[in-house]
């Protein structure tokens, strides 16, 4: 059935396309372009703004587009005068109802309802009248919420609900008062958030951002006392250059190094050789979990998101998550001990910023357990966007800058590192770690293509050192609950289980450039990304995280050996049962 | 249990016992003295009434005497209503403490209780039910059992006919013969698009699934309207009967009815009468030893207008946020929990049972070509007989509000009836003489919505009518599409600038190019209809927007803001009253003078209009 072809006219156009297709698809298949806005595919299919109204003949009222099927015969006008009358009427009613302060917006440039605007040549507002107005949510560590911004698309409801499974946002009220908020209106902070960030990701306006660190960065950079060092998630070289208009998953390493030292930032490092520290003390956790009947499935513990969802949802399950920290609080901990000692600096004097593609990490940087000595493993994050942001406000052509080189003595990382930054990476990274440790050898199969791709939950049974072992991999919080649902059931058959809370990994991150809905229905964003870290880890001299001579030097000068008493204290967390609401 | 000849056996026994109830010549020795217990007559004391007559009959032994608690008579204004049968003596605005009045002069005397008779529009006071004017034009078929039978007693629904439709279904027809019948008949859904009922259970009973359902729309949210609540509260089982016909055809075994919660009596009753139905099991497995199952739940809403949509009643029953779903794909494909649905509302669901039994060819014979059968209209506003009424489709609005509704209070003019409630307009006075229908109705730019029917004299201001109806819509919005959310609210705010003075003709256009985008635009059928009742005004009382907008005037005064209280010199007798009572002081003029209201005082509070003698003020 799926198979068969629907023809139909939409502009006096013949259209032939499958059964099951929505007039919107149908439309783009024939090169017209119809304006969405609450629409975001396979997530929120509901209808609601009214932006993609056409005429199907013989119907009374509009069509929405976005969700209805062609059927065969079908007549379509996509822009007739009144279907564009009723559209402008739309959009003006939504403009008319939010705070329009574009100039000082942070989506100014990138934002659907800008664009619309723009495509109407919105030069005025007819239907002015009472705005909604509401107090901006800034409690937590990560997400601003500004209703005023907000037009109702419910793209973030879905996202939360449908894609994480968590639901901490719905629709409250009714009619014009209608507005999205959480469990008795409280803040983010004291709700089941888990900070993950995507409906952010899926904001098509200013209304929901990340909470920007960066005035606290430029004033440390500006302090002469102060030693400020960036590190940078793998995922974060890969979507960079997207900001300042490179084609997606371009590799902007180079680049971004070079940015970062015109910033003025005293070091860059590579928050990659944090990842490879992590491997190496995860997977030398597994096999120690395996040889000794530890708590098994292992599950790792790098996205904070994910780890804030477990502590909430299944605190009594908090014993396969590995202990290990995330890749940048382990290199900030390496960073303020071995480094300053090695360096001769007072750590107390040094500043490490993460620029990271995630915002749950700034959350994740001010728990209580990531510090050492009362200080923390690191001291700000900035999201991929931030640091686009600081290089656009420090006048930098990105585009035009050499490539630099991480400085030493940390600068070296593996290809296992890098993939770290998409779904299937840390597995794939661990079990090339854990393979060799097991056989003794320096094994050349390392490929692990069965954790590798888009799917949410990826399965697969791996020969290790002539043990079967079987691995998950899901990213997704809705997929990790499916995961948890079996491991709690005692239907998981399986030892190690790597769960990132955004679909798609890192790579597809709450603080990634935000790419439009059009666009997304185009362009496959998460795998672009992905290729980017598999070709660098292709091409990387190193690919074991265990074989990287900084690591190496590391822990025979200063941490002794994977699982030392000293790896413990700084590498190494404890996790919290973590009540969903606060009251 | 019963079976089915136990069940004929109660029928043809009840009915003899209750024969006094239909039969003014029945010869029985017996009384029975109903007592309305409709929602409007039990929140006036009718419960005690009925227990006061309860207490005086046991107490003085009186024999052959039934009290019994009924549904509505229908004429709300005349509450609480006692009749007492087999005469059909009607008695109105009966207190606790006439009880013992009527049982010593009618009971035992044998005569008429006069000071409690109805006085009729002739100011004569009619003897019976059947003398009253209200009723004379009236036709029962919905609301035939209500005020006759007990509805919480089983035995009386079956004595009059009750379950002998869904026997004669479940025995001797397909369900094809069934659908047949009722499209025959000429069936419209009665909630207020007035689709084919027939075609309906045809569209669902075509669409294949291992679990289909039959919904009941008992969400009645049109300001004004209470026909369902009284089907509901005076006929659960005629209703309950037609859910299980419907489900039998379209092949469903489970039923839900959704009910407002701010109905605890009719969702009383209807329990009352599902936990009936089950003790004779006539709800439950094997029916009637046909094979045919049935199981029904009642879910209450919580008030919201938009649930009444059949869409986002659904998603309120499946525990969601009540809005509405993008049509297609349409219930009877994928309704509640995504199965095959079939969703009528109360009133339509009563006229089955009788169409059945009756035949199509019966209710063919009533109503106008495309319209048949009869509608029930909830009558209110500037009507002296506020109540409901159900008239035969085709009755002219003239009719409704002279003959039935026995004319305007104080003789004022008649100046429109708002149909349909907050989804449809006004019909001017040039339209009294047109028949009602769907087709009608809809061509005069109102609808038949669920049968509200307010009627305004000359009084009432329509700029701010159609801003009642918006505020009313604006508040219940559910807020999923941008066009009712903002849209509405915009339309509103233009009618509050307009009633305050502070409007502009251009805003009369801003309005109409709102209206008509917001119907074309809006997701379900409260956005597409909510600009209908301004559409509607502005095309029959254009000059009283333009007065508002321009002038600045409101010539009913109802809008305070732009409405100037005068006293006309020609007219005043200088008696001072107004004077008086002017509680800001804002009438000047010494004792003998002509007296003349300071405008920058006048709070615009009317005080002085009621007040003069003379009709001076204006």
């Amino acid at each position: 059935m799926e198979n068969n072809l629907i023809n139909l006219t939409i502009d006096n156009q013949k259209v032939s396309v499958p059964q099951g297709s929505t007039i919107l698809e149908a439309a783009r298949f024939a090169g017209i372009d119809i304006p969405t806005l609450c629409f975001l595919k396979k997530i929120n299919e509901v209808g609601d703004c009214r932006v993609c109204l056409v005429e199907v003949e013989g119907r009374r009222g509009f069509a929405t587009s976005c969700i209805q099927k062609v059927e065969e015969g079908m007549v379509v006008h996509t822009n007739t005068p009144s279907v564009l009358e009723a559209r402008r009427v739309v959009l003006d009613l939504i403009i008319s109802n939010h705070k329009v302060e574009c100039l000082t917006c942070v989506r100014s440039g990138n934002c659907e309802l800008q664009a619309l605007a723009k495509q109407f040549n919105m030069t005025d507002i007819q239907f002015e009248g009472e705005k909604v107005e509401h107090e901006i949510d800034d409690l937590s560590p990560s997400i601003v919420r500004d209703f005023d911004k907000c037009v109702l698309c419910r793209r973030c409801v879905a996202t939360c609900k449908k894609v994480q499974g968590v639901g901490a946002i719905d629709t409250i009220n009714r009619g014009f008062e209608s507005c999205i908020s959480t469990v008795e209106n409280k803040s983010l902070n004291d709700v089941n958030c888990t900070f993950c960030g995507q409906c952010i990701q899926n904001c098509p306006t200013g209304a929901l951002h990340e909470k920007e660190s960066i005035k606290e960065v430029w004033a440390k950079l500006k302090d002469p006392d102060t030693y400020v060092v960036a590190q940078t998630a793998p995922a974060v070289r890969a979507a960079l250059g997207e900001e300042f208009g490179m084609p997606i998953g371009t590799n902007v390493t180079g680049k971004m190094v070079s940015s970062l030292k015109r910033l003025g930032f005293d070091k860059v490092f590579d928050t990659n050789t944090g990842a490879d520290f992590t491997i190496v003390e995860e997977a030398n956790e597994l096999i120690e979990r395996l040889q000794n009947g530890g708590t098994l499935p292992m599950i790792t513990s790098c996205s904070p998101g994910w780890v804030k969802y477990i502590e909430m949802n299944y605190p009594d399950q908090l014993a396969h998550l590995s202990s290990c920290k995330s890749p940048h609080e382990m290199f900030g901990a390496i960073i303020k001990t071995y480094y300053a000692q090695k360096e001769g600096i007072d750590p107390k004097n040094i500043y490490v910023v993460s620029v990271m593609p995630c915002i749950a990490k700034k959350f994740e940087r001010q728990r209580t357990e990531m510090q050492n000595d009362g200080m923390f493993d690191v001291d700000s994050v900035i999201t991929t966007r931030e640091l686009a942001r600081m290089i656009k406000q420090a006048n930098i052509d990105f585009t035009s800058l050499e490539d630099s080189e991480f400085d030493n003595p940390m600068g070296e990382a593996t290809g296992a590192g890098a993939i770290f930054g998409t779904t299937g990476g840390v597995m794939e990274a661990a079990l090339r770690t854990a393979q060799d440790t097991l056989t003794g050898e320096d094994l050349q199969e390392i490929n692990f293509e069965e954790v590798r791709g888009g799917k949410g939950i990826k399965r697969a049974t791996v020969n290790i050192a002539g043990k079967e072992i079987k691995v998950v991999a899901a990213s997704g919080l809705a997929n990790a609950q499916k995961i948890m649902n079996e491991i709690k059931e005692g239907k998981a058959d399986y030892q190690f289980v790597e769960i990132m809370a955004c679909p798609g990994g890192c790579i597809m991150g709450g603080g990634q450039p935000i790419k439009s809905s059009k666009e997304r229905m185009d362009v496959d964003v998460r795998k672009l990304r992905a290729d980017c870290l598999y070709s660098i880890d292709e091409k990387s001299t190193i690919r074991k995280s265990h074989e990287n001579p900084v690591l190496k030097k590391i822990y025979e000068e200063f941490l002794e050996n994977p699982g030392s008493h000293k790896a413990h204290d700084l590498l190494h967390t404890k996790y919290q049962v973590r009540e969903k609401y606060k009251i | 249990m019963k079976t089915l000849e136990e069940i004929q056996k109660i029928r043809e026994e009840k009915r003899k016992e209750l024969d006094l109830r239909v039969n003014t010549k029945s010869d029985t020795r017996e009384k029975h003295i109903l007592v309305c217990h409709g929602t409007g007559c039990t929140s006036s004391d009718s419960p005690k009434i009925l227990e006061t007559f309860r207490k005086i009959i046991k107490e003085k032994n009186i024999e052959n005497v039934r009290v019994i608690k009924t549904g509505c008579f229908g004429l709300c204004a005349k509450g609480p209503i006692v009749i007492i049968r087999p005469e059909d003596t009607f008695y109105a605005m009966v207190k606790p403490s006439d009880c013992e009045e009527i049982i010593q002069k009618h009971i035992i005397e044998g005569e008429v209780v006069t000071r409690l008779l109805c006085k009729d529009i002739d100011g004569k006071k009619a003897q019976s039910l059947d003398e009253l004017s209200f009723y004379k034009k009236q036709k029962r078929i919905a609301l035939k059992n209500c005020g006759v039978i007990d509805p919480e007693n089983i035995d009386e629904y079956i004595a009059f006919d009750g379950y002998k439709a869904l026997e004669k279904v479940l025995k001797e027809m397909t369900p094809e013969e069934v659908i047949d019948v009722i499209s025959k008949s000429g069936l419209r859904g009665r909630g207020g698009a007035g689709f084919p009922t027939g075609k309906k259970w045809e569209l669902t009973k075509a669409n294949e699934a291992d679990q289909k359902y039959v919904v009941c729309n008992a969400d009645e949210g049109d300001p004004g309207a209470f026909m369902d609540r009284s089907i509901l509260e005076g006929d659960p089982h005629s209703v309950l009967e037609a859910m299980m016909i419907a489900a039998y055809c379209i092949g469903a075994n489970k039923g839900c009815i959704y009910v407002r919660a701010e109905y605890p009596i009719a969702v009383k009753r209807f329990q009352i009468a599902i936990d009936q139905a089950k003790e004779y099991g006539i709800v439950g497995k094997n029916i009637f030893n046909s094979g045919f199952d049935f199981d029904i739940e009642i879910r209450l809403g919580a008030g919201a207008f938009v649930c009444g949509e059949e869409t986002a009643l659904l998603e309120s029953i499946e525990g969601k946020r009540g809005q509405p779903r993008v049509k297609p794909p349409y219930p009877a494909a994928a309704g509640l929990w995504g199965k095959p649905t079939l969703i009528n509302n109360v009133e339509t669901y009563a006229n089955v049972t009788r169409i059945i039994l009756n035949g199509a060819e019966w209710y063919l014979s009533i109503g106008t070509e495309k319209s048949k059968g009869t509608k029930v209209f909830a009558l209110g506003g500037n009507v002296n007989n506020i109540g409901l009424v159900e008239v035969p489709m085709g009755t002219t609005l003239r009719e409704i509000v002279y003959d039935i509704g026995g004319g305007i209070p104080n003789n004022r003019e008649f100046k429109a009836a708002q149909t349909g409630g907050p989804s449809g307009g006004c019909i001017p006075k040039q339209y009294l003489d047109t028949p009602i229908d769907y087709e009608s109705l809809k061509e005069i730019g109102s609808m038949m919505g669920s049968g509200g029917m307010i009627i305004m004299d000359d009084t009432k201001c329509m700029v701010n009518l159609s801003k009642f109806y918006l505020e009313f819509t604006v508040s219940e919005s559910c807020g999923k599409c941008t066009p009712c959310r903002i849209g509405t609210k915009r339309m509103l705010e233009i009618l509050e600038k307009l009633c305050n003075g502070k409007g502009e003709e251009a805003d009369i256009e801003k309005l109409e190019i709102l209206a008509q985008n917001i119907i074309k635009s809006s997701v379900c059928g409260l956005g597409q209809t909510a600009p209908n009742p301004v559409i509607s005004t502005l095309k029959y009382f254009r000059d009283e927007f333009i007065e508002h907008a321009v002038d600045k005037n409101c010539r009913t005064k109802e809008c305070k803001a732009i409405s100037k209280i005068e006293i006309y010199p020609e007219k005043c007798k200088s008696c001072g009253l107004c004077q008086k009572v002017c509680p800001v002081n804002a009438i000047q003029g010494e004792a003998r003078e002509k007296r003349a209201i300071n405008q920058e005082k006048c709070i615009k509070c009317g005080t002085c209009l009621a007040s003069c003698p003379f009709k001076a003020i204006g």
